[in-house]
């Protein structure tokens, strides 16, 4: 077995770490990523590089902007076709692969299960695929009926000249449904990042706003950046449906387009996944005047902080009384399982690369589990999920950003909450935040090294290293990370597990790393032949 | 319902494909290239491509699938992506070191043109290959054919590099594999071990993509077939191409460079098919069938013999690619199977020609197409208007198998969700015990489990 850092000082410098790892790039790529590479002091104020492009031949772990915009923001969203505008692979690979769970009614509409393309062929490259994608809509009219339809633009749409928004006018105006494009080639940014930006922007103008439905509830609210991986939405949805919340939309776990259309009818958004929804959340402000906080439901005081925090923004000593005997019930279920898992997780270490968020939310599981994070990056994070949004005005805008369409949203005369803004001014004065996002570096430890849009080399380093007892990241990591013996938990898939949102997901995220951390199967890797003296002889050796 | 919009009348589409039954090239060029040992494969196009590819590799086997991308930005989509893969091609030998790139493009640098083969000179001119590695190349358009197209592509671009002819001819034949699983490579082994042939197998992903858990992690396995084995291609008696679809361009490129003569034959699926590409290997080798492969044989036939009650008349619907649907269509129309429906999204004239050949007398009821709008919803369409009672294809087919509640084997690419198929060959005589296995098992628990009680059977 190896042995592994010892800790119990606070974490080791990591410098040699990084050193050796940068020694192995050309000069020109060893600076550009040391600047991407950060010993965490959370008493400092540091810079890291983020959101800039990979470099090529680098062994990545991202994806492309058509990855961010139809596989995880519309990708969840049941009663709309998304119909994918390209070759064959684009809309295949996005089929069913990220597992969002989605629950509907008898008879509703659920386009799930179903991949839609146009499968564009060489004539259509050629010639130009207008004529086709028209003819795959009144044929997915015909067929299904839809309620909506969004066209998803692959590489060569933009580049032979395709407009698939004039389609999308076109087509409304012939079939009568809501049908709306995104320009979401996957070379338009540098990661999945711009997909989520570019989807953002189409969803607010084509959808929020569509119907200004009457109040359902006393205390209204959307869930934003929640993509009920593993069924996390249903346990959040419970938690909200007992408190007397009233959930109008999650952007996009078990969603509904029709959801989203009275979603600005809010009384406030809850953000989950800062990086990916952001954009939702400062426009339905700007023009509707719901305020915006973050939250955090990866970890069960994560998730009663979050509750409390609703509470407390609503004012209303019924909720409050409600959401208190709720989270006194579900800690002392979460507090019983956390016990008897504790005393076998406590002390190992974790790293974690993954996504725009979850490499953030997922320490404070691992917190409460006594499992230290010693290194953690993002995948397609910007330079605010790191160091907090108070650094938005200080990022450079550069010409891979600048592809990103950014709408002008201005006030609604109309539907305009004063009532809102008033009820933020007054909870700021009582010290209340939002707007805000602190990022992970000033949670982190000092000394743990942040790294981001890791990549295989220095995956491979980093467990060298650290020996690590688990990493998380995804799917092309995983067996990898795995056949150097060290345990890797997929934080996209959860390895088809889950859900690990809320209470409930708290419980079985601390039975996962039980069953994860706890096992002896790694110490039976070697055969006892390695490590017993070879038996001389030859008494059965037919050779 | 899971596929609740799935309607159980036919309506023509010429534009919409639903629920494909392909993807696109580069995945199978990455794949074919994997097969070589020391190679890393290269994808010359967005990040996203070579991540999804990666992906639908990784969650197929289980195993680590490495690739690197030229991670295409608006910019290189505008200007080209020429200096995009010269830095990739520098980058890649620095940091990690493989013998060879494998370099496939995609639909993007299709699209803008970019020439692979130039760009690779101009590295090699520009000093950024080092002295004895090695940069290939395929052409893999996502708008053209399918998977099986890119692997073809793949294995087109590895004989027009390596094999070189002398003038010394070696006592051996190449035999070029279509896409099947590691197990299936290493089965070929083990047949032409029996045969006692000697052979270059190319691709080879067995201990590529089948790695024991080591607790040391190797970039490049200790599989593949290795640069001296493809260079020696060049120099054999003989090349023996399993699988049209996939090897077809391979081997006439291979006849066209070092004039080393071929054989088309089926992959070997099932009695008929295994019998041709055994009487093939034969004659082309100058060797006699021995009597292991004979019992071998002999098992087959007897374990079909013996079961033959489940088989008989059970109408099966498949879906796959034509270079396993052909000889599996076969090899059920052998054991009395009514394979009534079958699609393939990938294209090719000569399926309606076989699939007509064979099932024209013995199943005049089937339905089968293949290339645009030959998915999984006409497939599904079809079983709504009249059922079967066995469902065969990868593992997007259970979300039809459980709407419509059918015995449903796993084959073909991808398998997301059951293992087995990395270690567990489905060719030859010993993989049509595999596939026997496989279908009466689905078929006798789907009995097991739905008739009445005074029905269940102690002995089957």
């Amino acid at each position: 077995m190896v042995k592994k850092k010892d800790i119990t000082k606070g974490l080791p410098d990591p410098s040699p770490l990084m050193d050796e790892i940068l020694a192995k790039y050309p000069t020109k790529i060893a600076k550009k990523r040391k600047k991407g590479m950060v010993i965490n002091d959370p008493s400092e104020e540091q810079e890291i590089q983020a959101n800039i492009r990979t470099i090529p031949g680098i062994i990545t772990q991202r994806g492309c902007t058509y990855a961010g915009c139809k596989g995880v923001v519309l990708g969840p969203t049941r009663d709309i076709i998304n119909l994918v505008h390209g070759p064959i692979g684009c809309s295949f690979y996005a089929w069913l692969t990220r597992r969002n769970q989605t629950r509907p009614a008898e008879g509703e509409d659920n386009f799930m299960m179903y991949a839609f393309s146009t499968d564009m062929q060489d004539e259509n490259i050629v010639f130009g695929g207008e004529a086709k994608l028209k003819d795959a809509i009144r044929e997915a009219m015909e067929i299904f009926n839809p309620k909506a339809i969004g066209i998803f633009s692959t590489c060569p749409v933009g580049l032979i000249g395709d407009d698939v928004h004039a389609v999308a006018r076109e087509m409304k105006a012939e079939t009568g449904i809501n049908i709306f494009g995104f320009s979401c080639e996957g070379y338009r940014g540098v990661s999945q990042s711009a997909g989520h930006h570019i989807a953002n922007n189409q969803v607010f103008k084509n959808v929020v706003g569509l119907n200004d439905r009457d109040r359902k509830g006393k205390f209204q609210i959307n869930l934003l950046g929640e993509y009920n991986i593993g069924g996390d939405a249903f346990e959040l949805e419970r938690l909200f449906e007992e408190a007397g919340i009233e959930l109008l939309s999650t952007f996009s776990g078990n969603s509904t387009i029709k959801s989203m259309e009275y979603s600005h009818t809010a009384d406030l958004n809850l953000v989950m996944c800062h990086r990916s929804i952001n954009y939702i959340a400062e426009m339905m402000e700007t023009k509707y005047g719901i305020p915006w906080f973050k939250v955090n439901f990866i970890s069960a005081e994560g998730t009663a902080k979050s509750l409390r925090k609703v509470a407390e923004f609503f004012d209303d000593a019924e909720l409050t009384a409600k959401v208190e005997e709720i989270i006194a019930r579900e800690m002392a279920k979460v507090e019983a399982v956390k016990a008897a898992v504790k005393p076998k997780t406590e002390g190992k270490l974790a790293m974690m690369f993954v996504g725009g968020s979850r490499a953030h939310h997922y320490q404070d599981l691992f917190n409460e589990l006594g499992v230290t994070t010693v290194s953690a990056g993002y995948e397609f994070a910007h330079r605010d999920d790191y160091e907090g949004r108070h650094v938005i005005p200080d990022i450079k805008i550069d010409a891979d950003s600048r592809n990103i369409e950014e709408i002008t949203v201005t006030k609604d005369e109309e539907l305009f909450r004063d009532d809102l803004v008033a009820k933020k001014e007054a909870a700021v004065a009582k010290g209340m935040e939002f707007s805000d996002y602190v990022g992970m570096m000033p949670e982190m430890k000092k000394n743990s090294l942040v790294i981001d849009d890791v990549n295989h080399w220095e995956t491979e380093k980093l467990i060298e290293f650290y020996k690590p007892d688990m990493f998380c990241a995804g799917i092309k990591e995983k067996y990898v990370v795995q056949k150097l013996g060290v345990p890797l938990k997929q934080l996209h898939s959860y390895d088809y597990g889950g859900p690990y949102a809320g209470f409930e997901g708290a419980i079985n995220f601390y039975n996962e790393m039980e069953r994860m951390l706890g096992t002896d199967i790694w110490k039976m890797v070697d055969a006892p032949w390695k490590s017993e003296p070879e038996i001389v002889g030859s008494f059965a050796f037919n050779g | 319902m899971l596929l609740r919009h799935t309607t159980d009348k036919v309506k023509e589409r010429k534009a919409l494909t639903v629920n494909p039954a392909k993807t696109c090239q580069p995945v199978g060029a990455m794949y074919a290239a994997l097969g070589i040992h020391g190679c890393l494969p290269h994808s010359h196009g967005s990040q996203g491509c070579c991540s999804y590819h990666r992906s639908a590799l990784t969650r197929h086997y289980k195993e680590p699938v490495m690739a690197a991308t030229s991670s295409f930005t608006e910019g290189s989509s505008v200007f080209g992506g020429q200096s995009n893969l010269l830095q990739a091609i520098g980058n890649i030998f620095q940091i990690y070191e493989p013998d060879i790139i494998a370099v496939h493009s995609t639909c993007l640098s299709e699209t803008i043109g970019d020439d692979l083969a130039q760009i690779v000179t101009k590295a090699r001119t520009d000093g950024k290959v080092p002295e004895g590695k090695h940069v290939i190349q395929a052409p893999t358009p996502s708008y053209v054919g399918s998977h099986v197209t890119g692997y073809a592509n793949m294995l087109e671009g590895i004989v027009k590099y390596f094999p070189t002819k002398t003038d010394k001819l070696i006592n051996q034949i190449n035999l070029l594999s279509g896409w099947v699983e590691p197990s299936d490579m290493k089965e070929l082994k083990r047949i032409m071990g029996l045969m006692k042939v000697n052979n270059v197998l190319l691709p080879d992903t067995s201990d590529v993509l089948d790695t024991p858990m080591t607790g040391k992690y190797a970039m490049y396995p200790k599989g593949g077939t290795t640069i001296p084995e493809m260079v020696s291609m060049g120099d054999s008696l003989h090349t023996l191409a399993l699988g049209e679809w996939a090897t077809n361009k391979a081997a006439i490129a291979l006849d066209n460079s070092c004039k080393v003569a071929f054989t088309q034959e089926d992959l070997p699926i099932g009695i008929k098919a295994t019998d041709r590409f055994i009487q093939a290997l034969s004659k082309v080798a100058g060797v006699s069938v021995p009597e292991s492969i004979s019992d071998e044989r002999g098992k087959l036939m007897d374990l079909i013999t013996d079961m033959h009650q489940y088989l008989y008349g059970k109408r099966v619907a498949l879906f796959g690619d034509p270079d396993q649907l052909i000889p599996l269509t076969e090899f059920l129309l052998d054991m009395d199977m009514k394979p009534v429906y079958i699609v393939s999204g990938t294209p090719g004239k000569k399926f309606e020609k076989r699939m007509s050949a064979l099932l024209s007398e013995r199943c005049p009821e089937a339905k089968f197409k293949n290339g645009p709008q030959a998915d999984m919803f006409l497939l599904h369409q079809w079983i709504k208007e009249e059922g079967v009672d066995l469902l065969m294809g990868n593992t997007y087919g259970k979300y039809i198998a459980r709407d419509e509640n059918i015995p449903f084997v796993r084959m073909g690419f991808p398998i997301l969700d059951r293992v087995g198929h990395s270690y567990f060959p489905t060719l030859g005589y010993m993989g049509g015990i595999r596939i026997l296995e496989k279908m009466l098992n689905e078929i006798m628990s789907y009995q097991d489990a739905t008739c009445p009680d005074e029905k269940v059977e102690l002995v089957m």
